[in-house]
């Protein structure tokens, strides 16, 4: 955005990428639930493929929380949108 | 478990719902909602998501298809742990925008379009009725569980009665809850509440249910692993075209699906809760899907061969016979149906009232009042049509809520969407999606020709309604998504690339697309508002209600600066105005109304001139300077002729102290002087008798002085006595010249008078009317300077009031002493004839003041003119 400084301090950076990585989970979970589509479609094992989704599940619930405690920690909305527009 | 304990039960659900759902209401209007509003509560709101469908059926998908079912909560996940994209941007444009529903958000988004208001509604309402229908279906067939099992208490009417109880239950519910409020803003606080408890009674008892099956029927974690692992759900299908198709159809649908978007934006209170909502729903739903394998495997297994999986939540427990388990089952399932279809109708009644029937009411009858009690009702029938509807509907059909998505998402992302785009986006998605399922699905020759599957209508072969471009063998589902997006998409894209927006829409995108950008970019659509306020409030009574508008506008006018009620119709307010209004009846709606107010029902040419708005209020501004400025200079102006009047004065009182102390001090010079010649003894008789005379007419003079300021003290101080009788006017003016004679006897003044027209009888204070006249006469006979004195008396009446106008015939006063002569110790630089002490024409001013009326010095009458000016009838009170 115009008007702002091309190089933020330490912790607006921090905040910057922050929510780069908010962005980013999403993207990973796709990924990562898509992943037995790869690895092999057709007829797989139940029992394996519920563990590993599971777990894929719980590790998005704990990553979406430790990240929008940090999102709202960082919350200043002083320079919040300058990078949304997409 | 009897079938009457059962009955009961759900009637004492029932009714701790209602309870919940009033306590709720009640907290909140007194300002106490505290936890009402807290992140949980939002969380478990959005928890509708999991409708009696999946509490039932999901176990019955996996019974069929293994994990497959996991899509459909797997798509949500995704969606809300990427909340800070998408999701935060929807709920601040919601606040923003005081959107009230999808087709609020996007009719806004694209130029208040009441167009594809409409469309979004129809489709919605469209799609939704088949998963309300569903709803009550799954509360049948519980019913029926039980029914079946222990038919010992009353049996059922039928399927058919149960549902219509159901049905009507729950348009009760709602009605009472739904459309208390008109401002959407002011949200559903009954409802959040009472979802949120039926969130927890449902995650509960699908936990419950699937401990008891784990730890309970199969014997432990590991047990149960085994127990799948040996089971015919061991293998699975994976269909990668299915997957991903599923997964992303279910992210689309909880951001599109009516119901969601009410609680997800319309409900929300703050934005921070998405925060919570963005891990905490996920956690929900991975919960609610943890036991759905152990509970179909388990089931499969124990249950008889011809047990419909989608029941086995309820059976399983049942033929275990846990009658108290199965029962906190049902109420689960009965919860999950309930919730659904409370917020599914709110969020379908507010979209057909407010880009339906608001709209065809405006359009119908243009002068037509659109009042609160009018849109209460009309959302009152939509809720009762909208569950008419799904009790009728008894067909399954997808995937037409992701036709929002690209209009949505492209709406807040894209500026260059524009308004025909989205139509024609939205029209291609929802005909391929008719085409390609919904006919389809009432079976092959019951709509579409069995023929036409085959070879394609006409005989078009790409136009095959299960095999679209000649792309067959895909899932039907799939293939319909698949389509109605790419042409959704496509058309979108393509069509508003090629067209050009209009003022309001460009404003609007903007406004939604930067919408954490700048606050302010809402759209300046009432450059020129005409609108009265008096109107404006009128109408906005009748939509928020009296008080919530007077509060509205009492507050826009201090904003002002301005007391009372009616702020001035600037652009701003007009905005403010049609914001809160779009909070009630949605944008286009109340776009609609004030333009109706402004006198402006044409959109393209006013916005045009909108768009030239701001230049016309930085001109309106400019020339209001301009005015300030002149106002300024008038003040200034008056502050300068007062502040020369003021020195005037102050030289004039130096003038009086010094003069009065010389009028008092000559006579007491001569009395002193002759009071010590008759002290001093040895005086002639005649010297004496001169003498005393002298002190004597000097003691009388001074206190003719005193007299006279004492007079004119009492005057000014609006103390005086009046003594108000019936007289001849002629009468008084003889007594006056008669008085007056004694003034410089020796000159003879020729009195010139009307008799006839003196003839008048007035009721005022006559000795005090008389010492004026006797002034202005003494005056001309002291100061006429004319070789043969004339003094001419003209008396008048106009209007109720005397005028006397005393005329002489000498040199009159000069300009620059008229304004001063009726001040205090005024008189004139010539002092050679000085006979007053100048309080003469002061005293004049006060009497005629006191009797109502005034006298005036009158100029170019060729001579000294007064003109003495006061009421036939003194009125009595004035005394």
């Amino acid at each position: 955005m115009r008007g702002k400084p091309l190089f933020l301090g330490r912790k607006g950076y921090r905040a910057r990428r922050l929510r780069d990585a908010a962005r980013m989970l999403p993207v990973l979970g796709l990924v990562l639930v898509l992943l037995p589509v790869i690895w092999a479609p057709g007829v797989r094992a139940v029992v394996g493929d519920a563990i590993y989704l599971f777990m894929v599940w719980l590790g998005l619930i704990l990553a979406a929380w430790l990240l929008g405690r940090g999102l709202m920690q960082g919350d200043g909305r002083a320079d919040e949108g300058g990078d949304d527009a997409l | 478990m009897p079938f009457n304990l059962l009955v009961l039960s759900c009637f004492a659900y029932v009714a701790l719902l209602f309870g919940v759902a009033f306590w709720a209401e009640r907290r909140a209007a007194l300002g106490r909602a505290g936890w009402l509003r807290s992140p949980w509560v939002y969380t478990l709101s959005l928890s509708i998501y999991c409708t009696a469908w999946t509490f039932y059926g999901a176990v019955g998908y996996a019974a069929r298809s293994g994990l497959e079912y996991i899509t459909i909560y797997m798509g949500p996940t995704l969606v809300f742990v990427g909340w800070w994209w998408i999701l935060r941007k929807l709920v601040r444009i919601g606040r923003q925008a005081h959107v009230t529903s999808i087709a609020d958000l996007i009719s806004a988004r694209y130029g208040k379009s009441n167009l594809l208001g409409a469309m979004v509604t129809g489709i919605a309402v469209l799609a939704a009725t088949p998963y309300i229908a569903l709803q009550l279906q799954s509360v049948t067939l519980s019913f029926n569980v039980f029914a079946s099992g222990a038919p010992e208490g009353w049996v059922l009417a039928g399927r058919d009665a149960t549902s219509v109880w159901v049905a009507a239950g729950l348009a009760l519910f709602t009605i009472l809850f739904g459309t208390r409020r008109l401002d959407a803003q002011e949200r559903h606080h009954g409802i959040v509440t009472a979802i949120a408890v039926e969130a927890v009674v449902k995650l509960v008892a699908l936990l419950a249910v699937g401990i008891f099956v784990v730890w309970g029927l199969a014997g432990g974690i590991s047990a149960t692993i085994a127990q799948i692992a040996a089971s015919d759900l061991a293998q699975w299908e994976l269909k990668p075209g299915r997957w991903a198709g599923l997964i992303m159809t279910a992210g689309m649908a909880v951001i599109c699906l009516p119901r969601m978007f009410h609680v997800l934006v319309v409900e929300n209170v703050d934005e921070r809760h998405l925060a919570t909502a963005g891990w905490a729903f996920p956690a929900y739903v991975c919960a609610m899907s943890l036991f759905i394998l152990p509970i179909a495997v388990v089931g499969l297994a124990r249950l008889p061969a011809g047990a419909n999986p989608d029941m086995y939540v309820l059976t399983l427990p049942l033929a275990e016979g846990q009658g108290a388990l199965a029962m906190l089952a049902f109420l689960g399932g009965f919860s999950s149906a309930t919730s659904m279809v409370i917020v599914e109708t709110v969020a379908l009644a507010t979209m057909v009232s407010n880009h339906m029937v608001v709209p065809l009411w405006l359009r119908l009858r243009p002068a037509g009042e659109v009042s609160r009690g009018m849109i209460m009702q009309s959302r009152r029938l939509a809720i009762m049509g909208v569950l008419a509807l799904g009790w009728g509907y008894y067909r399954l059909s997808g995937g037409s809520a992701a036709q929002f998505l690209p209009v949505m998402l492209g709406g807040i992302f894209w500026r260059g969407a524009t308004r025909a785009g989205a139509a024609v986006g939205l029209s291609l998605g929802f005909a391929v999606w008719v085409w390609a399922l919904l006919l389809p699905s009432f079976g092959q020759g019951a709509v579409i020709a069995a023929g036409v599957f085959v070879e394609g209508p006409f005989g078009i072969g790409w136009l095959r309604p299960q095999a679209l471009f000649g792309i067959g063998g895909l899932d039907p589902l799939l293939h319909a998504v698949l389509w109605s997006l790419a042409l959704n998409v496509g058309g979108f894209c393509v069509v508003s690339l090629l067209t050009f927006p209009g003022p309001v829409e460009r404003m609007q995108g903007a406004a939604f697309v930067n919408v954490f950008e700048v606050d302010a970019t809402a759209p300046q659509g009432w450059a020129q508002g005409k609108a009265a306020p008096e109107d404006l409030l009128v109408m906005s009574q009748r939509i928020l209600g009296d008080e919530a508008a007077q509060a509205l506008f009492a507050q826009l006018a201090a904003g002002q600066g301005k007391a009372g009620y009616l702020p001035d119709p600037t652009p701003q307010v007009m905005e403010q105005v049609e914001r809160k209004l779009a909070g009630s009846v949605g944008a286009a709606a109340a776009h609609a109304m004030i333009s109706q107010l402004a006198g402006r029902s044409v959109v393209t040419v006013e916005d045009l001139m909108a768009v030239a708005g701001e230049t016309a209020v930085a001109m309106e501004n400019a020339a209001r300077l301009a005015a300030r400025e002149a106002e300024l200079t008038v003040a200034a102006q008056a502050l300068a002729q007062a502040n020369e009047k003021l020195t005037q004065l102050s030289a004039q009182k130096d003038a009086f102290l010094s003069q009065i102390s010389h009028e008092l001090r000559t006579p007491m010079t001569s009395i002193r002087a002759f009071s010590e010649i008759l002290t001093s003894g040895d005086v002639p008789a005649g010297m004496v008798a001169r003498s005393g005379q002298v002190i004597q007419d000097e003691a009388a003079r001074l206190t003719r002085l005193l007299d006279d300021l004492l007079d004119l003290s009492v005057l000014e101080n609006g103390a005086v006595q009046l003594t108000v009788t019936l007289v001849n006017l002629s009468g008084l003016i003889d007594r006056a010249l008669a008085a007056a004679a004694h003034v410089r006897p020796e000159r003879t003044l020729t009195v010139i008078r009307d008799v006839t027209s003196e003839q008048i009888f007035v009721t005022t204070d006559a000795d005090r009317l008389v010492q004026v006249l006797i002034n202005l006469i003494a005056n001309a006979r002291k100061y006429c300077d004319a070789a043969t004195p004339e003094l001419r008396i003209a008396v008048k009446q106009r209007g109720g009031r005397m005028m006397v106008d005393m005329i002489d015939n000498g040199s009159g006063i000069p300009a620059a002493s008229q304004s001063l002569i009726f001040e205090k110790f005024a008189r004139l630089a010539d002092e050679t004839r000085a006979g007053g002490a100048g309080l003469g024409l002061a005293i004049c001013r006060e009497v005629m003041a006191n009797l109502g009326g005034s006298v005036v010095y009158l100029p170019g009458q060729g001579g000294a003119a007064f003109r003495v000016v006061f009421p036939m009838r003194l009125a009595r009170a004035a005394a």
